[in-house]
């Protein structure tokens, strides 16, 4: 393990940003959100929860994806992807263990067969450095999902305390990474965290959600979570605005249009919402016609239907931001604990 | 450049049918002239006219036909529309072919086969029928129901009358919702018709129209004794990628784009209602 003093992190920013991007949670206009990093930029890794996810690294909010030049009768088709060797790779810096996770989620969507290249693009050329918590706040619940806040994946993994940040490498990417940086870092540190991890885990069992009982969320029980009466009262208040699927770090669903400017077409991607009421609406009617309905879309999709695809893993993974940030104070947790097991009481 | 699924291919309309007062038969080749990919029967592809939108359509042509594809697409919303006013010649772009096809060369084979089709519900099933008929010998015998709301609205009904009806071991049967001037045919719904004829109930079906042509007939059909695991149909939500990316077409844990559209009627029935 090496450890780098904090009053030098801005060394070790400058050092990486040379030769790669460096995305890492910034403030500004008092939010915090993963920016690129340059010199005189006010980081803040001690931000527990970045307002938007670090999803958008990959999947962007907004992306365009080819052009179409026409001409008469004719149509061009232009691929405006950057080709991977031209892409310049990047850091993404300080992502929290929920976050690191809600990327695998992506992964098992993106990286499925056939392969979403735009997102590929990206997520082969970025190396992932993570964040343990300290400091987990009371909307948190990753460990309902089996997520360790204070040991979280990644290439490198990180740990902070009043005085040091600590570094240890995973993958071959992270070993790379760390080559290029050692001359700042020292060795040392594995008390240190270690006492850190322990502390943590107990604030972590004692959080007002660490108990949350997933265990009736089973795909054997699909049909009976969807026919609950419970559906109707739970979504009474929701207003469809979408804040919930926008600040999630796994909500992936998006929308392709089209966009005409004087030289050509462009195509983009950017996120939608299955909230929204046009989400599903087609030329011949609309398959959700009720708020209830895209409501319980939304949570069998992260309790349900992801895990039957996906070999058991929830599609949530408790970073709390939908319950600090829905303004009629529904969420997921009232969810679990609504349809949940029993234990949930 | 590594290929990407969500890029389309530029594809040239050669031919345009008109077949309905509302349907109209779009013949589309690549920019070289041959066709754009291969497919099965009952799979869909991405169709897009670039600037207005892109929206799946199941591929009408028959995977035996090498040289073309075509897609018979009604008018009734924004792509439609701009699909319905173009000429010979005009470029739009394809991408696919997406989605489950009829199991033809599995449970179909050596199986008598019944369609039942209600108006544009014909589409993806002119290229299953077709199918059968290329390689004849081996399915037995072929039962065609087909209505419209009158028989301008009979899609294809060229096709149907020269070729489908001469073809032996097939019987070809339409009705229409009305009576009209000109047409000597049975007169009356789908499902009701379908429990007139009384098919045979050991055929395998396929069902394709409005769901509320679906949902009658095969209520009828379950009455004559058809059993539900030998009744297929397909199913249209709206979809952005084709590929169980974007996730706006589940029905439940399954993609009509990915695991459908063609769905067993056992399969449907461990699935939420909501499509």
């Amino acid at each position: 393990m090496l450890k780098i003093a904090k009053e030098r992190l801005n060394d070790l920013y400058a050092k990486i940003a040379q030769t790669q991007g460096l995305f890492l949670p910034v403030k500004k206009a008092g939010e915090v959100n993963y920016c690129v990093w340059s010199e005189g930029k006010e980081v803040s890794l001690e931000t527990l929860k970045t307002v938007k996810s670090p999803k958008n690294m990959f999947f962007p909010q907004t992306e365009n994806m080819m052009k179409f030049k026409t001409e008469g009768k004719n149509i061009e088709v232009i691929d405006v992807r950057e080709s991977f060797d031209e892409r310049k790779p990047f850091v993404l810096f300080g992502v929290k263990a929920c976050d690191y996770k809600a990327i695998e989620v992506l992964d098992k969507v993106f990286l499925a067969d056939p392969v979403d290249t735009y997102y590929q693009n990206r997520r082969e050329n970025t190396t992932i450095v993570t964040l343990a918590c300290s400091k987990p706040e009371e909307s948190c619940f990753c460990g309902v999902f089996g997520i360790d806040a204070t040991a979280p994946q990644g290439d490198v993994t990180t740990w902070l305390d009043e005085n040091y940040l600590y570094w240890q490498a995973n993958t071959e990417k992270g070993e790379s990474l760390t080559a290029q940086v050692e001359e700042l870092f020292e060795k040392g540190g594995e008390e240190e965290v270690a006492a850190q991890q322990e502390t943590t885990k107990v604030v972590l069992e004692s959080l007002p959600y660490a108990n949350l009982d997933l265990s009736r969320f089973q795909p054997e029980n699909l049909n009976e979570l969807f026919d609950a009466p419970e559906w109707e009262k739970m979504s009474e208040a929701c207003l469809g605005c979408g804040t919930c699927t926008f600040v999630c770090p796994t909500c992936q669903c998006f929308d392709i249009r089209d966009f005409k400017t004087r030289d050509g077409v462009i195509r983009y991607r950017c996120w939608d919402s299955c909230m929204y009421a046009d989400f599903t609406l087609m030329a011949h009617g609309n398959s959700r016609n009720s708020q209830m309905q895209r409501f319980r879309q939304r949570f069998m999709h992260k309790l349900v239907y992801y895990p039957s695809q996906n070999d058991g893993m929830y599609s949530c993974v408790g970073c709390g931001r939908c319950v600090n940030k829905c303004p009629q104070r529904l969420n997921i947790v009232k969810v679990i604990k609504t349809l949940g097991g029993k234990n949930n009481d | 450049m590594i290929e990407e699924t969500l890029i389309p291919k530029v594809g040239v309309i050669t031919d345009i049918r008109k077949d309905t007062p509302d349907v109209k038969t779009f013949r589309v080749v690549g920019t070289d002239g041959k066709k754009l990919f291969q497919h099965m029967p009952g799979q869909c592809a991405m169709v897009s006219v670039p600037g207005v939108g892109e929206c799946m359509f199941s591929i009408t042509s028959s995977p035996t036909n090498m040289d073309y594809m075509e897609f018979s697409i009604k008018k009734c919303g924004c792509v439609t529309e701009v699909l319905h006013a173009m000429e010979v010649g005009q470029q739009i772009t394809v991408r696919g072919p997406y989605g489950k096809n009829f199991p033809v060369e599995e449970d179909f084979k050596g199986k008598d086969l019944l369609f039942i089709a209600g108006g544009i519900g014909l589409a993806p099933l002119r290229s299953v029928i077709n199918y059968v008929r290329h390689y004849r010998n081996n399915y037995g015998k072929v039962v065609i129901v087909y209505g419209a709301r009158s028989k301008d609205d009979l899609v294809d009904i060229e096709e149907i009358q020269t070729e489908w009806m001469n073809e032996p071991n097939t019987e070809v049967y339409l009705t229409i919702d009305r009576p009209q001037d000109g047409w000597d045919g049975h007169v009356g719904f789908v499902p009701a018709y379908v429990k007139e004829l009384g098919l045979d109930p050991n055929m395998t079906a396929v069902l394709c129209g409005p769901p509320i042509m679906i949902k009658f007939t095969l209520a009828g059909l379950l009455e004559l004794g058809f059993d539900k695991s030998r009744v297929y149909t397909t199913l249209e939500l709206r979809m952005k990628c084709g590929v169980g990316k974007c996730d706006r077409c589940n029905v439940g844990d399954k993609f009509v784009c990915k695991d459908g559209p063609v769905f067993r009627m056992t399969e449907l029935d461990e699935l939420p209602d909501e499509y």
